[in-house]
């Protein structure tokens, strides 16, 4: 395996071939390269472009409503009585999460490129509504691949999308969830690769998506770090973030990576325990190998057959992870660990009663890490957690796990 | 061994006629069955043996091919299998060129180094991997050619005149074009299309070229054989095992001889393919 030099910046990343160190590149078929290829040069051309960056500026401004407010939690911070607690409030975004950051930035790229018609996977459901909501705004017609059985646990989302005009296409290969909703995807995009741009949900897949993914979500760590500035006059000491994907969690760590004196923790879905096979722990129990498009860390056998993953939170099921924190994780950068399905639960429980927030699954599972870490800190410490999605599609799973009838 | 891939290729070229190109998902819907299978091919009328090798995660594969590999998997193929399927054909046949397709993981997990040693060993010919277009050729293309495996590169309806020196530099034994845009299994284009496009692949290379995707029946190898060095026929083949299984997926006494059968259609399509063209 190559060895990986520590770099003089951590941010850098990705070289011209899109290879965070060992991981990324651009493991796609033949028919889809020249996509990519093209991607990529309209990508080069707008991140340079004032026009663009204003547009998305103004959009990210008055349509989805940032910035988003990093919010002191008070008495969440008084009742683990440790280190002061922030949150970066993306659950507040229109739409309900970080999603739309991405997809804005994308739905401008694709009609930058001329593409008429977007595809889009989902999991839990939250990138396919935002797709689903830019492609409403700019009047294109939007596909949502999203597994079966996602589609069955997530149903207020399907039914937000097909409000917003989208067609859902339940996916029934393998087990009917996000991975296989990510080759569906793919599948229809080699076929219709005139028209038709791919809007990938996480800062994963083939360069130059990982990149352009990161790039689109930094905005949450640069108005983290200004907030932060305003609020407490300096850094914080530690950020912590849910990682599926993990597009929230390198949106919010990217601007931080270069600053020694922030611990950043990107936190897992432990499932049901590592030791059995219910959980995406890729990072964690996970090992390199190449996967929708990527080189990165994966679930797989001995054979390097792909393994189902599983969580309680549809969001982060999915057994791979975004290259670059593959390669944060080798160079020990940030650090990765697991929580497991019923400590998010708790947490989540904690956040609803304590704050008067109810937050997605996903987010509680970083909120899990910081009940865990807080009590541990000094009172003048600080921890930031990226609060990344509101709860309001959850309750129905969460009302089911607690046995309330709602 | 690149020489017998050549061989085979300078043959039919002698002989005036295309190659039959024949995909099998290796392991479907059993080791037993699926070298049985194989041992059928060339007796058929296969020129080329396409050895599929499973992958969780086909994303280049249309329904048909999915199914197929997750048989395979059920019922514990593996990279490892795969070769050892190679090993046990060349017992009795030492002039078929064998060609694995399918995609980089499980060959990576495998290790590159070790793969290729034991795929020259098990009398491999060629490798065809979906995900490796040739930006990433410093993975598994350059470390096969120096070992004398070739890597066979699909171009597609997007590969255009820019593209195509790239695509071909390292590539051997012969072009595979791919003649829509979409996944295996969907329906095949315009002949005249297709043959315009391999003409214009041929003033770039040396090299064969095979025409793959979408082929379903003797007529359709008849048509693009009139053009192209050679035609590729997968999901046809891979459907007559799934037809033939028993409700529980299971091979029946049916399962070769169907795909002997569909096979020797096929290989009449290309013995009649260059008739039509002299026509």
């Amino acid at each position: 395996m190559n060895q990986t030099p520590k770099p003089n910046s951590f941010r850098s990343g990705p070289d011209e071939d899109g290879r965070f160190g060992i991981f990324g590149g651009r493991f796609v078929a033949e028919t889809l390269m020249p996509l990519i290829l093209d991607l990529q040069a309209e990508w080069e051309k707008a991140k340079t472009d004032p026009e663009f960056q204003a547009e998305l500026q103004h959009l990210n401004t008055h349509y989805t409503g940032r910035p988003s407010p990093l919010y002191f939690a008070e008495r969440l911070t008084a009742e683990l009585g440790g280190a002061k607690i922030y949150f970066k409030r993306d659950e507040l975004n229109h739409t309900g999460s970080h999603k739309i950051n991405n997809c804005l930035g994308q739905i401008l790229l694709a009609k930058r490129m001329g593409k008429t018609r977007i595809i889009a996977e989902t999991g839990a459901g939250q990138h396919g509504v935002a797709s689903a909501t830019v492609a409403a705004r700019f009047g294109l017609p939007c596909v949502v691949y999203m597994g079966a059985t996602d589609v069955e646990r997530q149903a207020p989302n399907v039914f937000r999308m097909k409000l917003l005009g989208a067609e859902v296409r339940p996916v029934t290969t393998g087990h009917g969830t996000l991975k296989d909703a990510m080759n569906e995807a793919l599948r229809d995009w080699v076929t219709n690769v005139d028209d038709t741009y791919y809007l990938i949900g996480t800062a994963a897949g083939p360069h130059p998506y990982p990149e352009l993914v990161r790039e689109f979500q930094s905005v949450i760590g640069k108005e983290t770090r200004e907030q932060m500035m305003a609020a407490e006059g300096r850094l914080p000491d530690m950020l912590v973030a849910a990682v599926g994907g993990g597009s929230n969690a390198i949106g919010l760590f990217h601007p931080f990576l270069d600053d020694e004196s922030v611990r950043i923790v990107g936190v897992e879905a432990g499932g049901k325990g590592l030791d059995g096979e219910e959980h995406c722990a890729s990072l964690t129990a996970g090992s390199p190998g190449v996967l929708h498009g990527n080189r990165t860390y994966l679930l797989q056998d001995g054979d390097g057959q792909i393994k189902e993953g599983h969580s309680i939170s549809a969001g982060l099921d999915y057994p791979g992870i975004g290259p670059e924190h593959s390669w944060l994780k080798d160079i020990g950068r940030v650090e990765y660990v697991p929580i497991m399905d019923d400590e998010a639960l708790a947490a989540f429980q904690m956040l609803t009663r304590t704050e008067g927030i109810i937050p997605a699954l996903e987010p509680s599972h970083a909120l899990a890490e910081v009940i865990k870490r807080a009590p541990k800190m000094d009172k003048d410490q600080i921890i930031v957690m990226n609060l990344c999605g509101r709860g309001d599609k959850d309750i129905f799973t969460v009302g089911k796990i607690l046995g309330m009838g709602l | 061994m690149t020489a017998r891939m050549d061989n085979k290729f300078a043959a039919l070229k002698a002989e005036g006629r295309p190659a039959l190109v024949t995909y099998f998902m290796g392991g479907d819907p059993d080791y037993d069955t699926s070298l049985a299978i194989m041992k059928a091919l060339p007796e058929a009328g296969a020129d080329v043996i396409e050895l599929g090798a499973p992958f969780s995660d086909p994303m280049a594969d249309g329904p048909a091919i999915q199914l197929a590999g997750q048989r395979a998997l059920k019922n514990g193929h593996s990279l490892k299998k795969t070769l050892d399927m190679a090993r046990d054909f060349r017992k009795s046949d030492d002039t078929t060129p064998i060609v694995i397709m399918g995609y980089y993981n499980p060959i990576y997990i495998y290790g590159v180094d070790r793969f290729i040693d034991d795929a020259l060993e098990a009398g491999i010919d060629g490798l065809i991997v979906v995900d490796l277009p040739a930006e990433m050729d410093d993975e598994l293309c350059i470390p096969a050619r120096r070992k004398d495996i070739n890597f066979i590169r699909l171009t597609t309806p997007t590969t255009d005149e820019k593209r195509l020196p790239k695509v071909l530099t390292n590539t051997s034994g012969f072009v595979y074009y791919v003649s829509m845009t979409g996944i295996t299994g969907s329906a095949l284009p315009d002949p005249s299309k297709i043959a315009g496009a391999v003409e214009r692949i041929k003033k770039s290379t040396d090299l064969p070229v095979c025409v793959g995707f979408g082929v379903k029946t003797a007529e359709h190898a008849r048509l693009i054989g009139a053009s192209a060095d050679g035609v590729v026929v997968g999901t046809a083949i891979v459907n007559q095992v799934a037809t033939s299984l028993d409700k529980e997926g299971r091979a029946t006494a049916d399962t070769v001889q169907s795909v002997a059968t569909f096979v020797r259609g096929l290989a009449t399509g290309v013995r009649s393919a260059r008739l039509v063209a002299a026509e």
